[in-house]
């Protein structure tokens, strides 16, 4: 048990350093993707070491509250998903961090802060049932809601949920704030939305939102590779092939609009998940 | 030492804001320039940001006038320190050929302090690139690192 404890915390410390990486390496591959050099791969930790260094200011003092919930929920969750404890405990917990980052958006009266927030409630509307979809189905073919018991399993998950991971692609790019979904912020110069929900917030406050993204985004990539979790290498490949996906589906598409996520994300993602869960049940 | 890590990516990761203070889009322009694969100013760690609370150096192209000098005066002071300012062009610089127009104020420094100018009408992109580098050394000499 002890071991299983430093564990989780050893991963949780090093999370934000391989999100950190994650994220230089995506601006990387992006930047070749549009024909351009690029910038350092250990860019973002510049750029949150310049935020951690500038004089905080903030709006309120709802801001900061918020944003250091949401950093610790993103770190919790990642804990308690190396950890190996229970998939709906860690769904809950990023929920928390996800409402707290729109209460913070909600708490200051600029309009792009207010249309970022509510933009973001609509993204949990859209991503978070199918997460919970993803998670029952891991649950039907492993009989439990443990992340341990998809590790007990002899065969990888991906071949009795190949269309759950489908789904969880969509969330993921959701989670992720890449296009075609990057409707309440991204990483880009998209101006229009100005930073959406992170407007406001501005020097270490700003870095701590970035630092629970790396949390994030770890978690994310650690639930898709739940999916080929019987070999480390077949892990890696599993996330490095999603990730490129991902990264090659952003420089393609066009940001689209709520509407249209709202539809395609539940339209697809519901009878996607309710097919493979059909596949399983006549099984 | 973590004072030296944050010192690395003060100069490591600008972050600009432009604001056309009523130029003609002609320095508005070479500053997008800038962000073309052909410049890519990203390569070091520069991104246009359209938020004065994330920026840390404003690009003011223009002349004042009575008008836009509080909007100015407004947006530089939304901006978190440590920040730099740089005038582009000759109407930022001066005023330029509008400089006597009875609504003008004059140069960007009438009304905020900056730290480069860089010349030219337009501007050329290597110009503000090189501005901004030349920023980056004032920031240096502020911070006390300067050898």
């Amino acid at each position: 048990m002890i071991g299983k404890l430093v564990f989780a915390l050893v991963a949780t410390a090093l999370a934000p350093v391989l999100g950190g990486l994650i994220s230089g390496v995506d601006r990387r591959i992006t930047a070749w993707l549009q024909s351009r050099y690029g910038p350092p791969v250990l860019q973002p930790f510049y750029d949150v070491l310049k935020l951690l260094g500038k004089r905080p200011m903030a709006t309120n003092i709802w801001q900061v509250l918020c944003a250091y919930v949401y950093l610790s929920a993103a770190a919790v969750s990642v804990f308690l998903f190396f950890l190996q404890t229970d998939l709906l405990l860690i769904f809950f917990t990023l929920t928390v961090g996800a409402v707290f980052l729109v209460m913070g958006a909600l708490a200051s009266p600029s309009p792009y802060s207010q249309i970022g927030g509510q933009r973001e409630l609509l993204q949990m509307l859209a991503y978070e049932p199918l997460l919970i979809l993803v998670f029952v189905a891991i649950a039907m073919t492993t009989g439990s809601f443990k992340i341990s018991a998809v590790f007990a399993m002899d065969k990888p998950l991906l071949y009795s949920l190949p269309l759950i991971f489908v789904v969880l692609g969509y969330a993921l790019t959701i989670k992720l704030r890449k296009s075609p979904f990057d409707i309440s912020t991204c990483h880009h110069a998209h101006q229009e939305l100005v930073r959406g929900v992170l407007t406001e917030y501005s020097g270490p406050y700003l870095a701590a939102l970035e630092i629970a993204h790396w949390f994030e985004v770890v978690l994310m990539l650690s639930i898709c590779a739940l999916f080929w979790a019987t070999s480390v290498w077949g892990m890696l490949i599993l996330v490095a092939l999603t990730y490129f996906v991902e990264i090659l589906v952003d420089n393609v598409m066009a940001r689209m609009t709520w509407k249209w996520m709202l539809r395609s994300v539940l339209g697809v993602g519901l009878v996607l998940s309710v097919l493979n869960m059909l596949w399983l049940y006549a099984n | 030492m973590l004072e030296k890590f944050i010192n690395a990516g003060r100069l490591k990761s600008p972050w600009i804001m432009h604001f056309d203070c009523g130029s003609c889009n002609g320095c508005d322009i070479e500053v997008l320039a800038c962000l073309t694969p052909l410049y890519d100013i990203e390569r070091f760690g520069i991104i246009n940001v359209g938020n004065p609370k994330h920026a840390d150096v404003l690009l003011v192209t223009g002349t004042v006038n009575h008008r836009n000098k509080h909007v100015l005066k407004n947006l530089y002071d939304q901006m978190p320190d440590p920040k730099a300012v740089i005038a582009i062009g000759a109407c930022g610089l001066s005023g330029g050929v509008f400089r006597e127009a009875y609504n003008v104020v004059g140069g960007v420094d009438k009304v905020i302090p900056v730290d480069v100018y860089v010349p030219g009408c337009p501007s050329r992109p290597e110009a503000i690139i090189d501005g901004v580098v030349e920023a980056l050394e004032r920031v240096k000499v502020k911070l006390g690192l300067a050898g």
